[in-house]
């Protein structure tokens, strides 16, 4: 906590506090009693405890005590949890215990106001925090089945399933099998393998046609632009079940349907929109009259491409070509179509296994592209960053 | 003498290319589609791995596409570009398959292999030749298995069919495939028509209410499955008390998984699982196609192939042949489908019934769902 506050705390009557206090312990209760069998029980065991804790904190040791008491309640919620549901309860109720110990003194004590201008209403007070609320609800929300996955994909047994052992945090129910069954599967591997020599080869053929066309579409004297680039992003918005079997169709008749080339093609034709997208807003902050300048000197266009224009974009040109390359790392529905059993990427496997054979070596790919993604996503942000910053220091 | 040497080396340039000439009219690559997981593995055991050691330089590609083989060969057919050899099929699609010409009609008797005694292919595999375009792997059953462990105490266990819909006895859901076959047959069953009538009273408006009513009572406990993984992951969850799905896929569990799950066999379903060639393969791949076929569904890889999931051959000749799981070691016969201890009472479908009338029944049930 900062020792700065905007508005002089003073301690909430009961009527207040406890009140709000059992709402929150009612909003737990609802969770945890519909876990159980009952969510009604939930909330009005959670409502009276938590109603009684805070008249216990608030009232008989007040705010002297306030450090001994967050700690006896911390150790009565780990306590409960060790006794309701072991060492997983125990992790869990010393993580309530933290939390509402915190919030029955922070509501109680009035402290939610400390950083806030001194002038709102309760109501704005109200809807500050139940903005933070529901943001972190959202978050919660998105995050959670990735999260999930992730412990289970260091499950000992084949069944997409939290074993009693797992809950235990007994080492017995954790292995890295499936693991292991992702690097030495056969079909895995070349799963991989196509996957990796697929996506560059898109990314590659993506940005390159994606840039041009970014540059040549930002000329003032191009005709028909906004046509063209309505043209070349419909990729993005048509459906891709539609272009998928257009491509299958067509794709036939050329002899392409089944060939590396043709899911490489496929994919450059879905990944060119983004780059395009991102070359084109990196152009709105470039400076043309730089490119005349660098004629003026003597250089043709080409040199000025390379020495001027290229170094300026390259983070929107990046950050293109990662988007185009997860596009084709992640896509399923075009290479099902496009592709043969010899172009199998990760996506398709993991698209036949979830439906044929639940198995948890696909949790563990899983798990291994999500932390691609992470590592693709960091680079992007850097970049981004970057290009702001050099967008700052450009004149104009 | 140099005349003699080129008439030497002619000579034996046209036997090397005599002997070649079979080789070389096979296509040295072959596309195979199945259904993946533990049924494909066997497969790869039990004929492509045999195969490909007697044929050094041919590779097999796997496509798990089975699920979706009538859609995509009507595609591929439909663009002019079959790009898969042999595909694994259950009976009926193979038969809608076959009606629309999409596969290929077979001379059983000259593609196929004839048993080690000499018996014909088709005196081998008998009644399971249920189309012209099919050749039958294996016999398979929609069976139940229920938690162990879940059984209310002091209860026997589950052994009639009945018993799925015996709420007040084992509460619990139950998890049903989400098709009309089967769960149709085993509603009426269960309330009081006897097995020859069945299909008769499903041709009735009367019958399939009487059925939906049926299925109705324990509907709200239903969760209704289409992949044949989803009932092991529910039964090892705890999720669901019993649930209905392919007996092999409820081995590997309890065999192979050690879950606390057991089989209940009264009334299970049986079906076959085959191969179709696609019609009009070029002449090189449809060689190689038949060489494998005519190897793959020999009595003695068929038996193999009992080895690695507990699904019965489709000849009769395999029958003897079928020993002990490959890593387990445990006797297969009696994990058999066709084992006279599981088959007591058994439910076979009625393909032409069904072919006839699923597109009807398939709507109502739907409709049913949906309510």
């Amino acid at each position: 906590m900062s020792g700065f506050t905007l508005t002089p705390v003073e301690t909430k009557p009961l009527s207040f506090a406890l009140p709000v206090i059992g709402a929150a312990g009612a909003f737990v209760g609802l969770f945890v009693g519909t876990a159980h069998g009952s969510g009604l029980m939930g909330v009005v065991i959670g409502a009276i405890a938590l109603m009684a804790l805070g008249f216990v904190a608030l009232k008989v040791f007040g705010l002297g005590m306030e450090k001994t008491t967050r700690k006896a309640m911390i150790a009565l919620f780990v306590v409960i949890g060790w006794l309701v549901a072991g060492l997983p309860g125990l992790v869990l109720g010393g993580l309530f215990g933290w939390f509402f110990s915190w919030f029955i003194f922070w509501i109680g004590e009035g402290r939610y106001r400390a950083n806030l201008a001194p002038y709102l209403t309760s109501g704005q007070v109200l809807w500050h925090y139940t903005f933070r609320v529901i943001c972190g609800a959202i978050f919660i929300f998105l995050i959670t089945p990735i999260l999930v996955v992730i412990p289970l994909s260091f499950n000992a047994q084949n069944f997409f399933t939290f074993t009693p052992e797992m809950l235990r945090f007994d080492p017995a129910g954790y292995s890295l099998k499936h693991y292991q069954d992702f690097f030495t599967s056969s079909g895995w591997q070349q799963a991989l393998r196509n996957s990796l020599s697929i996506a560059p080869m898109a990314t590659i053929l993506s940005v390159g046609f994606g840039t041009l066309a970014a540059i040549g579409l930002s000329q003032p004297h191009v005709p028909f632009r906004r046509a063209i680039m309505a043209i070349l992003i419909s990729p993005m918005i048509v459906p891709l079940i539609i272009s998928a079997a257009g491509m299958y169709f067509f794709y036939s008749r050329v002899g392409l349907q089944g060939t590396y080339m043709g899911v490489v093609l496929a994919h450059a034709a879905l990944g060119i929109p983004f780059v395009i997208i991102t070359v084109t807003a990196t152009l709105v902050g470039f400076d043309r009259s730089l490119t005349r300048a660098a004629a003026n000197m003597g250089a043709d266009p080409l040199t000025t491409f390379f020495r001027v224009q290229m170094p300026l974009i390259l983070p929107g040109v990046i950050s293109g070509g990662l988007f185009a390359f997860i596009t084709s790392f992640d896509e399923v529905v075009v290479v099902l179509f496009v592709g043969s059993a010899n172009q199998q990427t990760l996506p398709w496997r993991m698209f036949t296994g979830l439906r044929e054979q639940i198995s948890p070596t696909i949790l563990a790919v899983a798990t291994i592209l999500v932390v691609i993604s992470i590592c693709l996503l960091t680079t992007l942000e850097y970049l981004r960053r970057r290009s702001e910053r050099l967008r700052g220091l450009s004149p104009g | 003498m140099k005349l003699t040497k080129t008439l030497l080396a002619t000579t034996a340039l046209t036997v090397a290319a005599g002997t070649a000439v079979t080789a070389q009219d096979m296509a040295d690559s072959m596309t195979l589609v199945s259904w993946g997981g533990a049924y494909q593995a066997s497969q790869v055991k039990a004929y492509a791995e045999p195969y490909l050691a007697a044929n050094p330089g041919v590779t097999i590609t796997w496509d798990e596409s089975s699920a979706e083989a009538v859609a995509k060969l009507r595609a591929m057919n439909e663009a002019g570009n079959v790009t898969w050899d042999l595909v694994d099929a259950v009976a009926s699609d193979s038969m809608r398959l076959c009606d629309e010409g999409l596969a290929m009609e077979l001379d059983h008797d000259e593609v196929l292999a004839a048993a080690p005694d000499g018996t014909s292919a088709s005196d081998d595999f008998g009644d399971l030749l249920v189309s012209d375009c099919f050749v039958p792997q294996i016999v398979y059953s929609t069976t139940f298995g229920y938690r162990t462990d879940l059984l209310p105490e002091g209860v026997e266990p589950p052994s009639s069919i009945c018993d799925v819909f015996d709420l007040a006895k084992y509460p619990g859901k139950r998890a049903l495939q989400k098709r009309p076959i089967d769960n149709l047959e085993w509603a009426l069953y269960c309330d009081g028509v006897a097995k020859d009538d069945i299909y008769p009273t499903l041709g009735t408006d009367a019958g399939v209410n009487q059925a939906l009513a049926k299925l109705g009572t324990i509907k709200d406990q239903v969760v209704w499955w289409s992949a044949g993984a989803e009932t092991p992951q529910l039964l090892a969850d705890g999720e669901v008390f019993m649930g209905s799905t392919y007996n092999g896929r409820l081995f590997s569990a309890i065999a192979e998984q050690n879950q606390p799950i057991a089989m209940m066999w009264d009334m299970q379903s049986f079906d076959l699982d085959g191969w179709i060639v696609p019609a009009g393969l070029p002449a090189d791949r449809k060689a190689r196609v038949m060489d494998f076929l005519k190897f793959a569904t020999d009595t003695q890889r068929l038996a193999d192939q009992a080895a690695y999931i507990s699904y019965g051959p489709a000849r009769d000749s395999s029958a003897s042949l079928v020993g002990k799981h490959a890593d387990l070691g445990i006797d297969m016969a009696p994990h058999m489908p066709t084992d006279p201890a599981n088959a007591g009472n058994v439910h076979i479908y009625d393909y032409e019934w069904w072919a006839d009338n699923r597109d009807d029944l398939n709507a109502k049930f739907q409709a049913w769902l949906a309510q």
